[in-house]
């Protein structure tokens, strides 16, 4: 299977279903994103926490993501995926995911830095 | 039982909710909607405070025989003497905390029909969703002589409390030079390297206080997880401490005898000084009296809601599940109770279900200093089944320095304090 193969369709926007202080909170980031994708970075995000702490506050050993800027953030996934930037085991995770999907995970942590 | 009633914070909680409509199980209280969630373990609990993040309009209640939750992960670092059983022991205040209702029973019966639970003792529970995350049954009489009783002298330690405190009590009490046998079903069964890691543990405790023992796995099946690094680290580590024999030189466990301590397959008789003994295992109990296992082993479910496909409004995770290619894991489980939690979330608001993601971070020790790992992240294939995104994932290098293996150590101890503080804290 090729390894667009496994993936679904990109995310549909639904406005009339998003609650509205989704979409306030939508508009407050700094990367342009729809409702849609931030239903779609918080749901392609939440697994992170297992390992870096609630809403990326770690409590032990491994780093948090909470306090990383979105462009830090943005450029380890990226380069964590390129395998630029030398890892234990996010090289292996970042390649789950392709540029949109690390946006919209970026994204989410910028809502949770708020 | 006061189960029922609605709780201040819950009837609040609905003047923020939305529209009622096309929810008519809400009309029977005064909350969004009531879910329901059995068994208290990484899927269960999760599901629980990520439905409270996600939907705080609906009211949670965990029902759980056991007053805490001693966790599977990190028992063998109990059984390797490297901590007491306390650290892995976990209370569920954190999620009375988190506005949970928390009920200490046994389920006697779910009543899909009727959206109830029979608790022993007679009291009831309705639900508008029900969650069930009900862990493994040990299929003991696969193995001839081996029973609860044949338990308590040859323990399994494969759910993690008192028998894993009966096994290091029993590795503590053996002589040096004695020999502690590990039998090892085959797949799907819970935490696949987890046989693996503890024969390492065991291992390393033997190293340093009963050199002359030895560690004898009987497999069966022909390969494992992560073996080749297993297999690695323990020529490092353990020298040949360590002898595995595969399903081809076993021809499979057939019996044991605690009386005399012999483990007895196709092809060969072996004697342990320890034994453990690791039963075939199968969906929790409750889901098959359920008929939502379908005189199967396990439960078939919607990946994107992880709703069974026999039973609306009953969801099933963990274990107890056929997740696709999605090992048997504290870790999956809890990913799978994050998208369950989302899901149930939209289905009372009325919402389509967002399309899931998965991810599975597999630690384990070959040695205090020595982490390994196997990861994946999965997503729904063109079949509809989980399938691992191809390109990803995959296992630690092979040959990778002492400070690679001992940062993957560091991080497997980080792992464990931030899934359980993300869960129970």
């Amino acid at each position: 299977m090729s390894n667009l193969a496994a993936r679904p369709p990109a995310a549909t926007t639904r406005p009339l279903q998003v609650p509205a202080l989704v979409l306030v909170a939508a508009a407050c980031l700094p990367v342009a994103a729809s409702a849609g994708d931030a239903v779609r970075g918080a749901v392609l995000a939440a697994p992170c926490a297992s390992c870096h702490g609630t809403d990326g506050h770690s409590p032990g050993e491994i780093p948090s993501i909470a306090g990383m800027t979105p462009e830090d953030l943005s450029r380890a996934m990226l380069d964590f995926r390129s395998g630029a930037r030398p890892a234990t085991v996010m090289n292996r995770i970042a390649r789950g995911y392709d540029e949109p999907e690390i946006a919209a995970i970026v994204a989410y942590f910028a809502t949770k830095a708020q | 039982m006061r189960t029922s009633e609605p709780t201040r914070r819950q009837t609040l909680g609905m003047l923020t909710a939305a529209p009622l409509l096309g929810m008519p199980a809400i009309a029977r209280g005064a909350t969004q909607g009531r879910v329901v969630i059995v068994g208290g373990g990484f899927g269960g609990a999760t599901c629980a405070r990520y439905l409270r993040r996600m939907a705080p309009g609906l009211s949670v209640t965990l029902v759980e025989r056991n007053p805490h939750f001693v966790t599977c992960p990190f028992s063998n670092l109990v059984l390797g003497g490297l901590l007491g059983i306390e650290s892995i022991t976990h209370s569920y205040d954190g999620l009375r905390r988190d506005g949970v209702e928390v009920v200490q029973a046994n389920v006697e019966a779910i009543d899909p029909a009727g959206r109830e639970l029979r608790l022993t003792g007679g009291d009831r529970l309705g639900y508008d969703r029900l969650v069930v995350s009900p862990g493994i049954d040990l299929i003991m009489e696969a193995i001839d002589g081996y029973d609860e009783a044949a338990a308590e002298r040859m323990p399994h330690a494969w759910q993690a409390g008192s028998q894993t405190l009966l096994l290091r009590r029993q590795l503590e009490a053996m002589e040096d030079g004695g020999v502690f046998v590990m039998a090892i079903p085959q797949t799907p069964y819970r935490c696949p390297p987890g046989p693996y890691e503890r024969a390492s543990l065991i291992a390393n405790y033997f190293r340093t206080h009963k050199p002359r023992s030895k560690i004898l796995l009987l497999d069966d099946k022909d390969q494992f997880s992560k073996q080749g690094l297993f297999q690695e680290g323990w020529a490092q580590l353990y020298g040949d401490m360590i002898e595995w024999l595969p399903f081809g030189q076993t021809g499979g466990l057939i019996a044991v005898d605690p009386d005399t301590g012999v483990l007895q397959t196709e092809f060969d008789t072996h004697r342990a000084d320890v034994a453990n003994v690791i039963p075939p295992q199968r969906a929790g109990r409750i889901v098959h009296d359920a008929g939502l296992t379908e005189g199967g082993q396990w439960c078939r479910v919607d990946p994107r809601s992880f709703e069974s496909v026999v039973a609306e409004g009953v969801h099933v995770l963990g274990d107890a599940v056929i997740a696709g290619a999605m090992p048997k894991s504290g870790f999956s489980a809890g990913t799978q109770a994050m998208v369950c939690a989302r899901a149930i979330a939209a289905l009372f608001a009325g919402e389509s279900l967002a399309e899931p993601s998965f991810v599975n971070t597999c630690y384990s020790l070959v040695g205090p200093d020595y982490g390994i790992t196997v990861a994946d992240v999965f997503r729904i294939g063109p079949e509809g089944s989980i399938v691992a995104v191809q390109g990803a994932g995959g296992v630690s290098p092979m040959g990778a320095d002492p400070e690679f293996r001992l940062r993957e150590a560091r991080y497997a101890r980080g792992w464990y304090t931030s899934i359980t503080q993300d869960i129970y804290g």
